[in-house]
């Protein structure tokens, strides 16, 4: 029980570091050196200095990935239900209401149906600004939807995932969506249709061990988090000392997890490219 | 000595005096016959008190109880002819999760169990019925076997979770889960999954696409452990029993919320008092569920699994037209 014991708060000394004034500046969580904020987003949120790649919102992520004004979305209006009546001292109702100030999205995923280079394809991305971008009924069934989608009309699939794993205030209701977003890819499988899977920081648990690891090809950002279980429990419930640089992406690759680690500068050349090498399965 | 939950002491107590009694009669020659019955219904009343207030808490515990039976036990006293095949092929034999060829009611099936053990040395073996990636692809090549055969699957559920190891993550637990969940939508055959203890979240899930996903009474099944959920949500382990409650994660629960399609009843007391009366109860409801599947052609079956999993989710569908009330909106229960 002394596992989960708080620590007795202390009172930190003045910090003599420069304050830097939030919202314009910040300092990379790579390499320390001060950013202007707008020079990170011009450069697709990525260090100039040292390459850290930042989260994307949904926004961004899909203006890096289709061509202009292609994208059109679909079931933006399906929103999350506290069907459980969760209650944890602030409810979950409250907890949405803010995710979705903060992030100006309805919920997790954003999916819809775009061209890249022309190239038809369905898209789904994750916004990890919204609840940890978990898996709730709404992150499923908008997965699910966009799947059964791109096997009716034919298309490549593509999914950006991020996600902290299942939404603990849907309970099992959240576990179940890993079935049901399985299932809608094992129909669009069947039918030959191509699927690729972009992991960017960090990818685990839930959605980990459900669509983000049953693509064709498995893309990965740098330095992202990806696995299964996270490195906290297995500290603990192995006593193991974890290798360095254990479950960040150039670790999957090694292991063979992961087929490409892809700087976010060559994402939209790359993606372009594999839909143009799966365009034989969409015919 | 059987291991005594808290809530049980009433009941073993009332027990041991019976027993006193019994042995005073005996040795003195006196008949108390009378005591003995109103002693024994005074357990009936107790029994029934304690188990008809539950909380969800001790609905856990139970669940995990150290004599509950293990798939194994069901397994031993339900199914005949059970040949037990062993590995993945690729790795090693995961102990954590058994399976093979067993007859029931004198026809095959391929029958699929997460074991946990009895003491240390089989836990060590089978790691607290924990599977790593092993397990799941050994499962899966069972259930393929199984979908050759033409013979339904039974898979008996009882894990606290996937194993979370350096090695499960090297070798790629996640892909191992997820690769079942979507070849069991594959199956042509009749697949029945049964959570008999604990359903401890994606390592439960893994071996648990069924066309009918059946509960023990006592048993649940959850996204996470209460243990994590307080440990994440509220950080306070003291809050453990009001995750539990919050993550509606018991027998009734689940049905009400469509994960599971029916709660098998256990004998008053939990199964682990009377492992024979859990293992008929078991036995009878697989029996109704393996006959009705058994009727529908392949392709039903793996539609009918499709269609099952398909409307889990509770969400509400706003109208665009700047409708922004998201809480009159009504939720749409799929």
């Amino acid at each position: 029980m002394t596992l989960f014991k708080k620590h007795e708060t202390t009172i930190a000394p003045p910090s003599t570091k420069k304050e830097i004034p939030a919202g314009l500046w910040l300092k990379c969580k790579g390499c320390d050196a001060v950013l202007y904020r707008t020079k990170l987003e011009e450069n697709l949120q990525v260090c100039p200095q040292c390459g850290h790649h930042y989260p994307m919102t949904a926004g961004e992520r899909i203006a890096l990935l289709t061509d202009a004004d292609s994208f059109k979305e679909i079931d933006a209006d399906l929103v999350s239900v506290d069907a459980l009546k969760f209650a944890d001292g602030k409810t979950y109702p409250e907890k949405l209401a803010s995710s979705r100030k903060k992030s100006g999205l309805k919920d997790a995923a954003v999916t819809g149906t775009a061209t890249l280079d022309n190239k038809a394809y369905a898209l789904g991305v994750m916004d990890f600004r919204f609840l940890g971008a978990s898996m709730g009924s709404v992150v499923g069934e908008k997965i699910t939807r966009l799947t059964e989608l791109a096997t009716a009309k034919k298309l490549p699939l593509v999914i950006v995932t991020a996600s902290g794993g299942a939404r603990m205030y849907e309970g099992m209701l959240s576990l179940m969506q890993m079935a049901k977003t399985s299932a809608a890819l094992a129909r669009h499988n069947e039918k030959g249709l191509p699927y690729i899977v972009i992991m960017t920081h960090p990818t685990t648990a839930g959605v980990m061990a459900s669509f983000a690891t049953l693509g064709d090809v498995h893309l990965a950002e740098p330095g992202a988090l990806i696995g299964f279980a996270g490195p906290r429990v297995i500290k603990q419930t192995t006593q193991a000392i974890l290798p360095p640089g254990f479950q960040t992406s150039e670790f999957c690759l090694e292991k063979g997890i992961v087929d490409r680690i892809i700087p976010r500068s060559d994402l939209r050349r790359e993606l372009s490219l594999f839909l143009d090498y799966f365009a034989g399965a969409v015919k | 000595m059987p291991v005594i939950l808290e809530f049980e002491k009433s009941i073993y107590e009332l027990e041991e005096k019976i027993n006193q009694l019994r042995e005073f009669s005996r040795t003195n020659k006196v008949d108390m016959a009378q005591s003995v019955v109103e002693l024994e219904a005074r357990i009936e009343e107790t029994k029934k008190r304690v188990f008809s207030s539950l909380t969800p808490f001790q609905r856990v515990q139970l669940a995990r109880h150290p004599d509950r039976p293990f798939p194994r036990d069901y397994i031993n006293r339900l199914f005949t002819d059970f040949i037990e095949l062993h590995g993945d092929r690729r790795f090693s034999d995961d102990h954590a999760i058994i399976g093979g060829f067993a007859k029931f009611d004198g026809k095959p099936v391929m029958v699929i169990g997460s074991q946990k053990g009895r003491n240390l040395k089989e836990n060590v073996k089978c790691h607290f019925g924990c599977a790593n990636p092993e397990g799941y692809r050994k499962a899966l090549r069972l259930m393929k076997m199984a979908d050759k055969a033409g013979v339904p699957v039974v898979s008996l559920i009882d894990t606290p979770g996937a194993y979370p190891g350096i090695g499960g993550e090297e070798r790629h637990v996640a892909e191992a889960i997820a690769v079942n969940l979507l070849e069991m939508f594959n199956l042509r055959v009749p697949v029945v999954c049964i959570v008999t203890g604990e359903g401890g979240s994606g390592g439960a899930l893994g071996i648990g696409v069924g066309n009918r996903v059946m509960i023990m009474e006592n048993a649940y099944y959850s996204v996470i452990t209460p243990e994590g959920c307080a440990a994440i949500l509220w950080r306070d382990p003291a809050a453990t029993p009001q995750a539990a409650a919050s993550l509606r994660l018991t027998s009734s629960d689940l049905l009400k919320l469509k994960v599971v399609d029916g709660i098998i009843p256990e004998p008053l007391g939990g199964a682990h008092r009377d492992i024979e009366a859990a293992a008929k109860q078991l036995g009878e409801i697989l029996r109704q569920q393996i006959d009705e599947l058994s009727k529908l052609s392949p392709e039903k079956l793996r539609e009918q699994r499709y269609d099952r999993f398909r409307a889990i989710g509770v969400f509400s569908e706003e109208k665009p037209a700047g409708a922004k009330a998201a809480k009159s909106a009504k939720a749409k229960k799929k």
